[in-house]
């Protein structure tokens, strides 16, 4: 037999471990800022960088993408090397991927309090940086398949199979979801509009879910939980119908984000259908990974590994019981856009990807530093102050999230809503606020203490670049044919063959995607147009775009949905035919803020202007954050015509006599405004960017009101 | 003026029948597939994760299926 020798390269785990516990801490640390901003909103020091709609995508991105993202490339590039018995593919695409993917976060932490944000939640990153991440994925993608092609074990353990279903998926949704028409260096417009780009939006959000944040998880589960507990998988015929359930389900669930919106209601059932079969791989994944622990129960007690690792599965079963729950359309018109959704995200977040990747690292630095943790009891004390700040966190945060939503629907014994006042409901939940932010602070503290140790333990072993290892080589073996005695080997067949189980897997995932978008091109194509509904003029053109830097639709949903207390609270509910020249859509996904959907009308400017250069002039004890420099900052015009004529190429009908004449059309707007501002008894620049905000808030939702929004002028077409 | 935009999809009433009869024929199948797999191979993998690192020289250990 041929053994060959090969070395397992441990420099790129290491750098990817290293940046995970990085980026660990700076993701919670801007989460933990924009908790607190929450209860005390001139935490933002009064710079737009700083401010809640900017913070919050950069803590979303910063955890997803940079903590789990580098979590999960660590945990693959250990254990693939490991499971295939061959060292990576290609040490360049190696590094190409870890520079790359940590390049594209760095510009993310630059970009997006600079306020260039697409504003699609979990895809905020310009159209550049979203090329980068093509590209860096297609690197990812290949070292991985090239690992596994040049394999010398014959089988594919089910680890591998969860990283495929993660580069093959995350690449079909992140590039579905990014076709956008650039409009500058780092503005884009979405190429779907309205309900399409929130499907669309959704699928993918959903998706990023499944497939980023839980499908490689869930391959390091069947790693390092076996390897941790020294015990073999529990059931691995069970770890086959996981896999293929999961993937084949999940990618199905992504309407359930929209249940009682605009979107079409067979799609909205499809979407809680199919979320609440997810129930059944997702347990059947965390019972596989808590019953591998079986007879091992007593290293729970010792190893801070395992307890790691053990609340992390059970924060999963957590998270998978009750996502299904929330997809229930009953449930879902009370928890949708309140707290809840941020709480039970938190439960997978902070639990499952949170402790795993600890129990990992805690478990890797010691290998790669051939010595031991330097301190097991202070991975003790990581485990209980992250669990108890995991807890303080997600706690009060359900008890919010039902409180709102309770008290949005709460109706007098007369019929009219008891907190019609919005502000009410905001202010009912400050304490809830305040306690989530010290549920943060000990996770961060927890974090700490894992620098502290894990640098502890470098410091006390001696790095390993590479580990030897031995093994022979698959292809100097004869081609035995499977002995087929008396059972059926069609799985062991198939993880012979990578390439055809990726062909397998990229069609069970792509099944759902197609059932659920092919209907959304037919909607396009026969979209219910409101003869009403008009594009927005050019200075309201620009306001939507200050609306989407200023990260609005962080706390504001645009979705009034078809309930009595919306419609009482709101106005009208909102129709599909209202948003077909919205690139992007803006429907948000919670309401920190009330619905702006129907605001057009509702106040005078001059209560917009005051109310934007401080809130509680105008909303006393409002935790909306200051944006004076609205007032004082000019409005960037050069950039007008360009845009609408990017927006026409995707179907706006402007017509080239609106986009030669906005200048004109825009300073008429600006005219009128500053006049209703005057009578307001405010004094305001016609040039200021507040204006074209103004402009932009003014229109909202009054298309189908009947009357045409107070200082519009009339565009020329369609 | 604002129309129901179901109405306007061709077969539409299908697809949710559609959906739940692919759905039924990939999951029957797969469990089908899992459960006519022996024994000996589900424990061989179930124990993959605990090979150790190197060096693994024994044919015994390193064998294929």
């Amino acid at each position: 037999m041929n053994i060959e020798t090969f070395r397992y390269d441990n420099r790129i785990v290491r750098a990817f471990a290293l940046a995970t516990i990085f980026w660990g801490l700076v993701g919670t640390l801007a989460g933990l800022l924009a908790a607190c901003q929450l209860f005390w909103p001139d935490l933002n020091l009064n710079t737009p960088f700083t401010t809640f709609g900017r913070i919050r995508p950069l803590h979303t991105n910063a955890v997803i993408f940079a903590f789990v993202g580098n979590g999960m490339f660590t945990g693959i590039y250990y254990s693939l090397q490991r499971l295939c018995k061959a060292r990576m593919f290609s040490d360049t695409l190696s590094w190409i991927n870890f520079w790359g993917w940590n390049a594209i976060i760095v510009a993310a932490a630059v970009t997006l309090p600079l306020g260039l944000t697409t504003s699609k939640e979990y895809a905020e990153l310009e159209w550049p940086i979203d090329i980068a991440i093509a590209v860096v994925w297609v690197v990812f993608t290949v070292n991985l398949l090239g690992t596994i092609l040049r394999r010398r074990e014959k089988h594919m353990y089910v680890a591998i199979w969860f990283y495929i279903a993660t580069a093959i998926t995350v690449a079909v949704l992140h590039i579905f979801n990014s076709l956008e028409l650039p409009a500058g260096a780092f503005k884009s417009y979405s190429i779907y509009a309205g309900v399409q780009d929130a499907l669309v939006q959704w699928w993918y959000g959903h998706n990023a879910v499944a497939f980023f944040l839980t499908t490689p998880y869930l391959g390091l589960m069947y790693y390092f939980l076996p390897k941790a507990s020294e015990r073999p998988v529990f059931s691995y015929r069970l770890s086959i119908i996981h896999f293929w359930a999961l993937i084949f389900v999940y990618i199905w669930a992504g309407p359930h984000h929209l249940l009682y919106t605009a979107l079409p209601d067979w799609a909205q059932s499809l979407g809680m259908v199919f979320s609440v079969m997810l129930v059944a791989p997702s347990w059947g994944g965390m019972l596989n990974g808590l019953l591998t622990l079986r007879g091992a129960w007593d290293k729970v007690r010792q190893e801070p590994v395992l307890k790691f690792l053990v609340v992390a599965v059970t924060a999963y079963g957590m998270a998978t019981l009750e996502g299904p729950t929330l997809a229930i359309k009953s449930v879902n018109a009370l928890s949708h856009y309140t707290d809840w959704t941020i709480a039970h995200v938190h439960t997978g977040a902070l639990g499952w990807n949170g402790f795993l990747t600890f129990g990992m690292l805690y478990w890797l630095f010691p290998r790669l530093y051939n010595t031991r943790l330097w301190s097991t009891k202070l991975a003790n004390y990581h485990f209980w102050i992250g669990l108890l700040g995991m807890m303080f966190y997600v706690v009060p945060i359900y008890v919010s999230g039902v409180t709102q939503g309770l008290m949005w629907k709460q109706f007098t014994a007369d019929g009219f809503l008891q907190y019609g006042n919005f502000l009410e409901t905001t202010i009912r939940i400050i304490p809830m606020h305040m306690l989530r932010a010290v549920g943060g602070t000990l996770y961060v503290v927890g974090i700490v203490l894992m620098w502290v140790n894990l640098y502890k333990t470098a410091k006390s072993g001696q790095f390993v670049p590479e580990t030897e290892a031995q093994a022979p080589a698959l292809s100097a073996r004869p081609a035995a044919p499977e002995k087929k005695v008396g059972g059926w080997h069609g799985h062991r067949w198939l993880e012979g063959l990578p390439v055809t189980f990726t062909v397998l897997v990229t069609i069970a995932i792509l099944i759902g995607g197609l059932v659920e978008i092919i209907p959304m091109y037919l909607i396009k194509s026969n979209v219910p147009t409101i003869a009403a509904v008009k594009p927005y003029t050019p200075l309201e053109l620009l306001g939507r775009d200050l609306y989407i830097r200023e990260g609005c639709v962080a706390c504001h949903s645009q979705m009034v949905r078809p309930f009595r207390s919306e419609t009482e609270r709101y106005g009208e509910y909102s129709k599909v035919g209202e948003y077909v020249y919205d690139h992007p859509f803006l429907w948000g996904s919670k309401r920190t803020g009330p619905d702006l959907h129907r605001v057009g009308g509702k106040y005078p400017d001059a209560w917009h202007y005051n109310h934007m250069e401080n809130p509680v002039n105008t909303s006393p004890r409002s935790i909306m954050p200051r944006y004076p420099w609205l007032l004082t900052r000019k409005l960037d015009t050069n950039v007008v015509q360009v845009r609408m004529k990017t927006l026409r190429r995707l179907g706006v009908p402007y017509t080239d006599e609106d986009i030669a004449k906005a200048y004109e059309n825009m300073a008429a707007q600006q005219l009128r405004i500053v006049q209703n501002l005057k009578v307001g008894m405010v004094e305001a620049d016609p040039d200021r960017e507040i204006i074209a905000l103004i402009a932009y808030l003014q229109r909202l939702g009054t298309d189908i009101k009947g009357s045409p929004a107070s200082t519009a002028p009339k565009l020329a077409g369609p | 003026m604002i129309r129901n935009v179901l109405e306007h999809i061709g077969g539409i009433e299908r697809y949710g029948i559609l959906s739940i009869l692919i759905f039924f024929a990939c999951y029957a199948g797969m469990l089908v597939w899992a459960f006519l797999l022996k024994k000996p191979y589900l424990h061989r993998m179930a124990a993959k994760p605990l090979e150790p690192d190197s060096p693994a020289t024994s044919p015994e250990e390193t064998r294929h299926e």
